[in-house]
């Protein structure tokens, strides 16, 4: 039986309203009347507890401070993880806001239909995750446990890929592949074997020459990163940023390619050009590593600087002075992979330019350039064998995507419609740490999916837009209250880094690992979840590794030796890379055999029509995507964001700074909210630039609702990667209204 | 285009976007505290001159307001403090560079001195007073017979009241509207102009209004020309100083400034009181309403408009 | 001893991490900050520049807020720490229209709050708050008497600023440019 899924607000059932902040004490009682002292800022912390942030996928180790009323006070940074030098970025530092969120979900939540209105009632624990169990084996028994699907997103997800790869279900995906850094994982895979993967193992720390390609570094902050950049900075190293805005990293760069959007192959091209044409390459390593120089030389010849200022509006000199300066810093040079990825529908072929380009300055394995990584490898916690599943991820792609290396999370949205010609339906999904809505621009998709699934389950912290859609809403404790997997990162050393939790979880909330455990046992599958706490499993986990739950507790994280070698390849020895030729392949027979260009290739993509801005989106150093914009801490630093327009569309406009514009698409989607304006010189005249993760529609996030403009909404043109799927998102043009959609506009007041 | 912006989301009440921290409290006290001052100068001035009876008005009359308006404006001082349980902290020291120590030991020793200067005409203008207690009475006498020197401490400590009011704005270098050292003058001058125009209503003798109405002309030409020069000061200043000025001159302030403060607080009753003089005669009242409310209005733009004005860098 | 801070504007990337770190440290209200950044913006797209400062009380040598506390709540202490003592504070306002860098603010419970140097770490011997979290270590905190200290290094090799040093009042921050 179908059931119309209706979203449905959680505000209306009287639970999560936020209490109101004490008035503060103006008379100031509580003060000593006498003593000379200040009262002390806070009280002392007397209890450190090992963690790892979980704000980000950087997963820095940190120390929650906590004092003796267990508050945890602050979190700081552990001193000896690589990935942050015992600095945490401003938002592990506001980390704590996500547990004293009042917002946050406080008990389970089913969906019922009461007077002919469908609402959620709040459950008790064993009724909802009994309610789930049922539903799983029913599901299964109908369609065969493959059809239950996994959306995840941090560490919640390795808890939920256990129970449901034990339940016979490897239907399992991340956002994070088709919707950001899938692209440059095809791209590097087909150069070098190899994926970058993350965090990305670049050398930034000793390089001498790094080129940044819509790549914003300190504004997006990747701790480690961030922090090498600096260091590069100020050792002088000669830095590249090709940006259509001037971005932080652009400001601090001594080369700023101010370049016309959508048309990075071209520079990239006509780089690679130079390099070959002047003979500047590494001839040393591409001699020795590499195949195909000689069909990409003759592919290039054409593509001169003339040639790319024509369509990047780079002149031609700047092209041949970056060159050539890449070519003086070789092989300690990095042009860096990115991270977000998916602009229009070409990225893995861009990422595999810029391959190609490190290929040919033979940056990849060298110091400066990219290390090879290397992780502790921990092992399971013992169980049986997981059932094989009939079918999985690569089946759901139904023939497309040939070079998708991970699932993708839009062929799953797509296998959920129903259709007679769907031999792989997908009936149920769970989605823990991952809001959709806001993460896939598919919306309309989306809809249809969500009226057609059996059975939606939502694991999370807050309520978010995709909670509204849930049939079930499992309030997750944040990574402060809970265990989670020990962290095991590669990178430059090995690291094992603990989460332990801080303080017991508030309200009805409970760790993703006992939820998967409780839904386990459930299912009659006991014996994939043979511990009572997971502490357990941590420390079975450490014996193997020859460590001790005591010492890891005592550190928060150990660094281990590296067992393989250096982190570089040594110039005198071969190395065998992992690709069909066991070379870094600038021409790819495999491309070549599936359709594709073997060498990237430059195709124009449309412009915006007259009136029309590109829209550009990134990141703000003080959130991370959509799931922070109601962090009390962090909201305070920025609680909402701006469309960036140059002086002279506002002019034309009659924008003006700080006042509320809404924004319209190509397809006349209106933006739900109007967005503050900025009128700057650091942004194109043809293009405005926002903040992703804005304008949230949830009326429980009190402080994120209405506040800006949502991006994902204006993107309704959607550019699919022909070779893995990813989500091209940079190909949508706005314009701007005064009016926007008046009933979410009175909603927002 | 050049653009400044704060990018960590710093948005503090009462400071951002423009510091606002001072609200109507301290106009009010300033107004109150200049016209005290005033009051209590003429009534001291002519007790030393010698001419208490002629003047009757002046110093035996008016000066019931001192007190009142003191007590008034220290409410209003005490209304505007955000810890004010801690407010005796003033009283435990005394800081010889703050402005505001000066100011608060000095309503302290003035505040009392008016309310002694008031009681010891009591019995003159309430004849059978009896203060029923020996010990006041015998206090009342002694303040009688030493009313000339009560009248000296009390010259001296109003003029200090009366620049204090405009020395505690000018002490603050951070804002260039009021880091001018005629404000001092210039308020003492404002103060003592409304205290006279005060003085003036409550006076039933020709002659003590015209001396007081001269005395208040004098002033306020003396006002005019304290305003010019300030204005003038600070186009010759620094960058600063020259955007402070703009405030009056084309600024937000340029018309409650030159509608409220000098056309109609100065100049039009100036023209009023000298018409008076050639024998136009009219009620004393609206030139008094207009001097006062003249000063008050002063006092709220050079309170608000100050606080907007700050260094750039 | 005279303590001050060197913020290289060339490696701060605006993160705000510093205020932040600041609020969790000495437990300041949300809504309200002890340390801010600016981003200045200049030039025409796209010869633009841009600089960012990381801001926050000057600990004056010469400090107007000092001056003009009635009550001595303001004083300056050991190392020349600019500090505010709650309960000799009566929330009059004077420091805050004496600060020509906005610096200090009225604290919801009434007295006036501004930064102070982290000065209970200090006197631990580690460094401020905004300093210690710094993701770009574009922060240098020390002794400007100490000769051989990190910051009289910083300044004795680079060029630098003060803010609106025309107001007379001898700040202790300086922008390295």
């Amino acid at each position: 039986m179908k059931t119309r899924r209706e979203f449905i607000k959680i505000s209306a059932l009287g639970i999560g309203a936020a209490a109101i902040a004490s008035q503060s004490n103006r008379w100031g009682f509580g003060l000593p009347l006498y003593a000379d002292e200040n009262k002390s800022n806070k009280s002392k912390a007397t209890k450190l507890t090992p963690t790892y942030c979980e704000v980000c996928f950087w997963k820095c180790a940190a120390w929650a401070h906590i004092n003796d009323n267990g508050k945890i006070l602050k979190l700081t940074g552990n001193a000896n993880d690589p990935q942050c030098n015992g600095r945490l970025c401003p938002r592990g530092t506001g980390g704590v806001g996500m547990v004293y969120d009042d917002d946050r979900l406080k008990t389970p939540l089913i969906r019922v239909v009461e007077n002919g209105k469908q609402t959620y009632r709040e459950a008790s624990w064993p009724e909802a995750l009994d309610y789930i169990a049922e539903k799983m084996k029913e599901i299964a028994a109908k369609n065969g446990p493959e059809s239950i699907a996994l959306f995840n997103h941090g560490s919640a997800g390795g808890h939920f890929t256990h129970l449901l790869k034990s339940f016979g279900s490897s239907t399992i995906t991340a956002p994070s592949f088709a919707q950001c850094r899938g692209p440059r994982e095809t791209g590097f895979e087909t150069t070098f074997g190899a994926q970058v993967g993350s965090p990305e193992p670049t050398d930034i720390r000793d390089t001498r020459c790094l080129v940044l390609i819509g790549s914003h570094i300190g504004e997006n902050m990747h701790n480690a990163q961030v922090q090498e950049f600096s260091d590069a900075v100020d050792k002088g190293a000669t830095i590249i940023t090709v940006d259509p805005r001037l971005s932080i990293a652009a400001n601090k760069s001594k080369y700023w390619l101010p370049i016309k959007p959508a048309t990075d192959i071209a520079l990239l091209l006509s780089w690679i050009h130079v390099l070959i044409d002047e003979e500047i390459y590494n001839k040393e390593y591409v001699a020795k590593h590499t195949m195909g120089l000689d069909q990409l030389k003759v592919h290039v010849s054409t593509f001169t600087p003339e040639w790319a200022y024509g369509i990047t509006n780079i002149k031609p000199s700047v092209i041949r002075q970056t060159a050539r300066e890449m070519a003086d810093a070789a092989p300690s040079v990095l042009i860096h992979p990115g991270r977000h990825v998916t602009w229009y529908g070409d990225d893995a072929q861009r990422s595999r330019a810029i391959a190609i380009l490190n290929g040919l300055l033979g940056s990849w394995g060298a110091r400066g350039g990219f290390f090879m990584k290397a992780s502790a490898g921990i092992p399971d916690f013992p169980h049986p064998e997981y059932p094989k599943p009939k079918w999985s991820w690569p089946e759901v792609l139904n023939g497309k995507y040939p070079f998708a290396s991970m699932s993708v999370s839009n062929t799953f949205i797509e296998a959920s419609i129903s259709s007679n010609d769907n031999k792989y339906p997908i009936k149920a999904w769970f989605v823990a740490g991952t809001n959709l809505p806001v993460a896939i621009p598919m919306m309309s998709q989306m809809q249809k999916a969500l009226q057609d699934l059996e059975l939606v389950v939502v694991v999370d912290t807050m309520p978010t837009e995709v909670t509204g859609f849930a049939d079930v809403v499992l309030p997750e404790c944040t990574y402060l209250e809970r265990h989670d997997d020990l962290r095991d990162v590669p990178h430059r050393v090995p690291t094992i880094a603990l989460r332990e939790p801080a303080i017991e979880p508030m309200w009805e909330s409970k760790p993703a690992w006992w939820i998967a455990k409780q839904i386990g046992e459930r299912l009659g599958l006991h014996d994939y979840f043979k511990y009572e706490d997971f502490e357990e499993v941590i420390s079975w986990q450490l014996q193997q590794k020859g460590l001790t739950l005591a010492e890891l507790k005592s550190k928060g994280i150990v660094v281990l030796p590296r067992h393989n070698e250096s982190p570089y390849l040594d110039p005198k020895e071969d190395y065998h890379f992992n690709t069909p030729s066991g070379k870094v392949e600038f021409y790819s027979s495999a491309l070549a055999s599936a359709g594709f260009d073997p060498i990237p290739v430059y195709t124009p993509h449309p412009e915006p029509e007259d009136g029309f801005y590109r829209l550009i989106y990134g990141r703000a150093p003080m959130h991370t995507f959509s799931r922070t914009a109601n962090n009390p801490n962090l909201t305070d630093l920025m609680d909402e964001n701006s469309v960036w327009v140059h002086p002279k569309v506002a002019s034309l406009w009659g924008l003006e700074e700080g006042k509320y514009t809404y924004l319209r698409n190509q397809d006349g989607i209106t933006s739900n909210f109007p967005i503050k304006v900025r009128v700057t010189e650091r942004i194109r005249w043809d293009s405005v630039y926002m903040v992703h993760g804005f304008g949230h529609n949830q009326k429980e996030l009190s402080r994120a609702f209405g506040k800006g403009a949502n991006d994902t909404q204006l993107i309704t043109n959607v550019m699919i990667d022909p070779m893995m799927g990813g989500t091209g998102m940079r190909g949508n043009f706005v314009t701007f209204t005064a009016t926007g959609a008046t009933e979410e506009k009175e909603a927002a007041l | 285009m050049n653009e400044e912006l704060f990018v960590s989301g710093r948005n503090i009440p009462n400071i951002d976007p423009f510091l606002n921290i001072w609200h109507w409290q301290i106009p009010i006290y300033l107004f109150l505290g200049g016209l005290a001052a005033g009051i209590l100068f003429f009534a001291a001035l002519f007790t030393i001159l010698g001419k208490a009876d002629k003047m009757e008005a002046t110093v035996k009359k008016a000066p019931i307001i001192a007190p009142i308006a003191l007590i008034l404006g220290l409410l209003a001082l005490f209304l505007d403090l955000k810890h004010e349980l801690f407010f005796w902290r003033l009283y435990t020291t005394f800081r010889i560079e703050s402005p505001m120590s000066w100011g608060a030991w000095v309503l302290m020793a003035i505040t009392p001195l008016s309310i002694v200067w008031v009681a010891s005409y009591a019995k003159e203008l309430k004849p059978g007073w009896d203060w029923k207690f020996g010990f006041l009475n015998d206090f009342e006498s002694f303040v009688i017979k030493n009313r000339l020197a009560l009248a000296w401490i009390i010259i001296v400590l109003s003029v200090i009241l009366g620049i204090y009011t405009g020395i505690l704005l000018s002490a603050f270098n951070a804002r260039p509207l009021w880091n001018t050292s005629i404000l001092g003058p210039l308020f003492l001058v404002s103060g003592m102009s409304t205290g006279a125009a005060t003085i003036l209503i409550m006076s039933k003798s020709t002659e003590e209004r015209r001396l007081l109405s001269g005395i208040d002309l004098l002033l306020i030409v003396i006002e005019l020309f304290f305003i010019t020069h300030m204005i003038m000061g600070f186009q010759a200043g620094s960058q600063t100083q020259i955007d402070a000025a703009q405030l009056f001159l084309g600024g937000p302030f340029t018309v409650p400034f030159w509608v409220f403060v000098v056309i109609l607080g100065l100049v039009f009753p100036a023209i009023l009181e000298i018409m008076e003089r050639l024998g136009v005669h009219m009620p004393v009242i609206i030139p008094v309403v207009l001097v006062l409310l003249g000063g008050l209005i002063f006092r709220f733009i050079m309170v608000e408009a100050g606080q907007i004005t700050r260094y750039l860098y | 001893m005279r303590y001050a801070m060197a913020i290289d504007t060339l490696k701060c990337v605006g993160c705000s991490d510093c205020v932040i770190a600041c609020q969790m440290e000495n437990n300041v209200p949300i809504g309200f900050c002890r340390d801010w950044v600016v981003e200045s913006v200049h030039g025409s797209y796209p010869e633009v520049g841009l600089e960012l400062r990381s801001e926050r009380c000057n600990h004056c040598e010469n400090a107007p807020c000092v001056r003009c506390c009635p009550t001595g709540a303001s004083h300056i202490v050991e190392g020349g720490i600019v500090l505010v003592t709650q309960n000799k504070c009566i929330g009059c306002g004077a420091c805050i229209q004496a600060c020509p860098y906005d610096a200090r603010y009225s604290h919801p419970e009434g007295y006036v709050d501004k930064c102070t140097f982290c000065n209970h770490r200090v006197t631990e011997g580690l460094n401020p708050a905004c300093v210690s979290v710094c993701p770009t270590k574009c922060m240098y905190f020390g002794d400007l008497d100490d000769a051989n200290s990190d910051i009289s290094n910083i300044l004795a090799t680079r060029k630098y600023k003060a803010l609106a040093p025309e107001a007379g009042t001898n700040p202790q921050i300086f922008y390295l440019v």
